[in-house]
């Protein structure tokens, strides 16, 4: 099958790689109709993830046709189209039953590497490096899904592949954000970076009914579409001072809650931009978390900063005293998108929420490569590629 | 053992806990029965007084060496001119990085028996240098003479400290009787009973015991084991089961002339608010060849402790979800030379 492989920092390409065949009872084999590249899958991109190896095939969003079931799997059968979440859960151990299926205890077989780096192992995660279990991801034709009793979710007849592709990552990461901010009546919700997770955070916000929404971010497009799809008011931080700007426009106290869809590699400027770019560069900081510390002295006191960014290690200058002294809570994890798919689904089917304005390029799974340099270089005003094999 | 009550699989009334503390191969302390309702103690033994000396030399040499690193570092000529020897600061330089390494190691570490050993080398090495700088005709001898007279005795401590430190380490891994002792645990998600009647049947074991390679139940209580060894060998030897009461605790002993006298038990403990059950585990066995063949085992990644670990996280795969997660076998680019090497991915444990 052909199949879109790391191999080596801002180097992806889609190759010719055997096909998957079922190795555990309870796998799943299936065809990819859509996949898509996600904002995550550009730090495994730029090499800021580490144990990712050479030969690794990406991708974590992804749906398609059941094609083969293991012996244990009852509940698909061959032809049923499915969307299959990233984390990969097992469903039966105590995370999975308190519906935390992003830390399963029993999918992630390089469980020791994880506990070295973090102490203890989160799920395993389709095409997102070593640490998270190494699994072949879904930017390919065709994809072995673990414990396929549990986590892919069927789609009824009459949907159309964009419609409901992104429950597979982003629509669930965007509303468990917005969830987490616990919005009351007339809450302020300040976003930083409004990608496809903030458009979605955005969006979510509004339907938890957040009464003000502020996008930030530094591309006109992306703070174009926060502002037409979901009346935000936004800020660029390339013109404006992002804390001064918060404080005047909520009369000094902040917003109620901050969501940081930003992750390890924002982009600051002056001397502390310049001192995350050199000591991440120089390996002395894994992640460059310009967006969290804003996020962290702009919430007022006593609200909630939502972190569906990701980071990886160890983060500098994080003001963890601003979080004490001002009573903030800090709310983060990776999705537990088995939760969340199939009330999203049916949100989507009553017209509540559309989750295809965010797709701005739509390509063959071979230009995979030029799809991650346009989403990573912000080209073309990309803002999300879905891909067809 | 003859006198034992064993009830295999019996509900209903306990029978009465085999004393352990009485067999004569091993030595169970009180604390591994399961009705004393200790943890075992081997985190404990690290803070009796009788170690806190050996800990307090051990702390002593590593700020002796930070101190005559930073010396090193910043002062290279003095120095060599204090102790006669030529003035090369690149080597005095490189030295002193080194004391500073070994020095933070010693620091750092609880039991710094490896780094305190990598001193007693530095002591060599130094030596040697001020051997060869005697031979160098503008060393100044009288004063090398005093510098290798300071370095011999600071070596003197050394190799007591480290002794020290080696003993110490080795009491608290092995017991009097020289056998090597581990005790894991881990939380699975099911009651005691399903983890016990698991466990009870041995026959599974080879199916999350990455070293077994077969188990053979041949009589009553008894039961034939064969385990992979270091270097392609392997060990048998016959196994009885010593103490089984349903849902809570098995234990079993090696009989006479087994490849590795062992011994072991699991306890099932229900965990706080009916949130599943504590497996633990403790093994006791006395390696082939003592302790330096434990110290061979270790070198070739055979340590008990992390197979232990590794058996138990796949025990817990196999008995919450049917099956052990891998990714072998799954499909991938053409892999780089070194990395398949340098990690042992996909492979469950």
């Amino acid at each position: 099958m052909r199949a879109n492989c790391w191999m080596g920092k801002r180097d992806v390409r889609v190759m010719d790689v055997p096909d998957p065949h079922i190795i555990n009872p309870r796998d799943a084999i299936v065809r990819i109709t859509s996949t898509a590249i996600c904002g995550s899958d550009l730090h495994l991109y730029n090499g800021f993830v580490p144990a990712m190896e050479k030969g690794d095939i990406l991708g974590h969003e992804f749906m398609g046709e059941v094609v083969e079931v293991g012996a244990e799997v009852k509940n698909l059968q061959v032809g049923d189209r499915v969307v299959v979440p990233f984390p990969i859960a097992c469903g039966h151990c105590f995370f999975c039953h308190e519906q935390l299926y992003s830390v399963c205890e029993n999918s992630n077989p390089n469980a020791w590497m994880a506990e070295k780096m973090w102490g203890h192992s989160p799920s395993g995660i389709f095409g997102y490096s070593h640490l998270t279990g190494g699994y072949a991801g879904g930017q390919a034709e065709y994809a072995r899904v673990p414990f396929a009793d549990v986590g892919p979710i069927k789609i009824p007849e009459g949907m159309e592949d964009e419609q409901v592709l992104f429950l597979s990552d982003i629509l669930p990461t965007g509303y468990m954000a917005a969830e987490a901010c616990e919005i009351k009546p007339g809450a302020v919700v300040a976003v930083w970076g409004c990608g496809p997770i903030g458009q979605f955070a955005i969006q979510s916000a509004r339907l938890l009914g957040a009464e003000r929404v502020i996008a930030i971010d530094r591309f006109p497009e992306r703070l174009r579409m926060a502002r037409e799809k979901f009346k935000a008011e936004t800020l660029d931080y390339e013109q404006v001072n992002v804390l001064d700007a918060l404080k005047e426009m909520t009369g000094g106290r902040g917003p109620d809650a901050c969501i940081d869809a930003v992750g390890m590699e924002g982009h600051g400027f002056g001397l502390l931009g310049a001192y995350d770019r050199v000591k991440q560069a120089m390996m002395l900081e894994t992640d460059r978390p310009i967006a969290l510390r804003e996020a962290l002295m702009a919430c007022r006191n006593g609200g909630v900063v939502s972190i569906p960014g990701v980071y990886g290690g160890f983060l500098d200058k994080v003001p963890f005293g601003s979080i004490m002294n001002r009573s903030l809570t800090i709310k983060t994890g990776q999705t537990h998108v088995q939760r969340y798919m199939k009330p999203l689904l049916e949100r989507i089917q009553r017209g509540e929420i559309d989750s295809t304005f965010v797709i701005t390029h739509t390509l063959s799974l071979d230009d995979a490569p030029y799809g991650y340099d346009i989403f990573c270089n912000k080209q073309d005003e990309c803002i999300k590629v879905v891909l067809k094999p | 053992m003859p006198d034992h009550v064993i009830t295999p699989g019996t509900p209903g009334a306990a029978p009465p806990l085999p004393q352990l503390n009485d067999t004569p191969s091993f030595d169970y302390t009180s604390s591994s029965h399961p009705a004393a309702g200790t943890v075992s103690s081997p985190y404990l033994t690290q803070f009796e007084p009788r170690n806190r000396r050996a800990q307090q030399i051990a702390g002593m040499l590593g700020w002796f060496s930070i101190g005559v690193g930073i010396a090193q570092l910043l002062a290279p000529r003095p120095i060599a001119r204090a102790i006669g020897a030529p003035e090369r600061t690149g080597i005095m330089r490189a030295l002193g990085a080194r004391e500073i390494a070994v020095g933070a190691g010693i620091l750092s570490q609880r039991q710094p028996a490896g780094w305190l050993w990598s001193r007693v080398a530095g002591d060599a090495m130094d030596l040697a240098l001020i051997g060869a700088a005697a031979r160098s005709s503008v060393s100044r001898r009288n004063r090398l003479l005093v510098a290798a007279a300071a370095v011999a005795g600071v070596a003197l401590l050394d190799v007591l400290g480290s002794m020290q430190q080696t003993r110490q380490r080795a009491a608290t891994r092995t017991g009097h009787t020289g056998a090597v002792r581990v005790s894991k645990s881990i939380a699975i998600n099911l009651s005691p009973d399903e983890c016990y009647r698991f466990w009870h049947d041995f026959e599974n074991f080879p199916r999350f015991m990455k070293h077994l390679e077969s188990v053979r139940i041949t009589g009553e209580n008894c039961v034939h084991w064969k385990a992979k060894a270091p270097a392609g060998t392997s060990v048998e030897w016959d196994a009885e089961l010593i103490a089984d009461q349903p849902g809570k605790y098995l234990a079993w002993r090696s009989l006479q002339g087994a490849d590795i006298d062992n011994a072991g038990s699991v306890r099932f403990e229900p965990e706080s608010g009916g949130r599943g059950t504590v497996v633990r585990v403790d093994l006791e066995y006395s390696p082939p060849g003592g302790v330096a063949g434990a110290i061979v085992a270790k070198l070739f990644g055979e340590e008990p402790e992390q197979q232990i670990d590794e058996d138990l996280r796949r025990f817990k795969w196999l008995i919450e979800t049917g099956e052990i997660p891998t990714t072998i076998g799954q499909p991938s680019g053409p892999r780089g030379v070194v990395n398949r090497f340098l990690w042992r991915k996909g492979e469950a444990g």
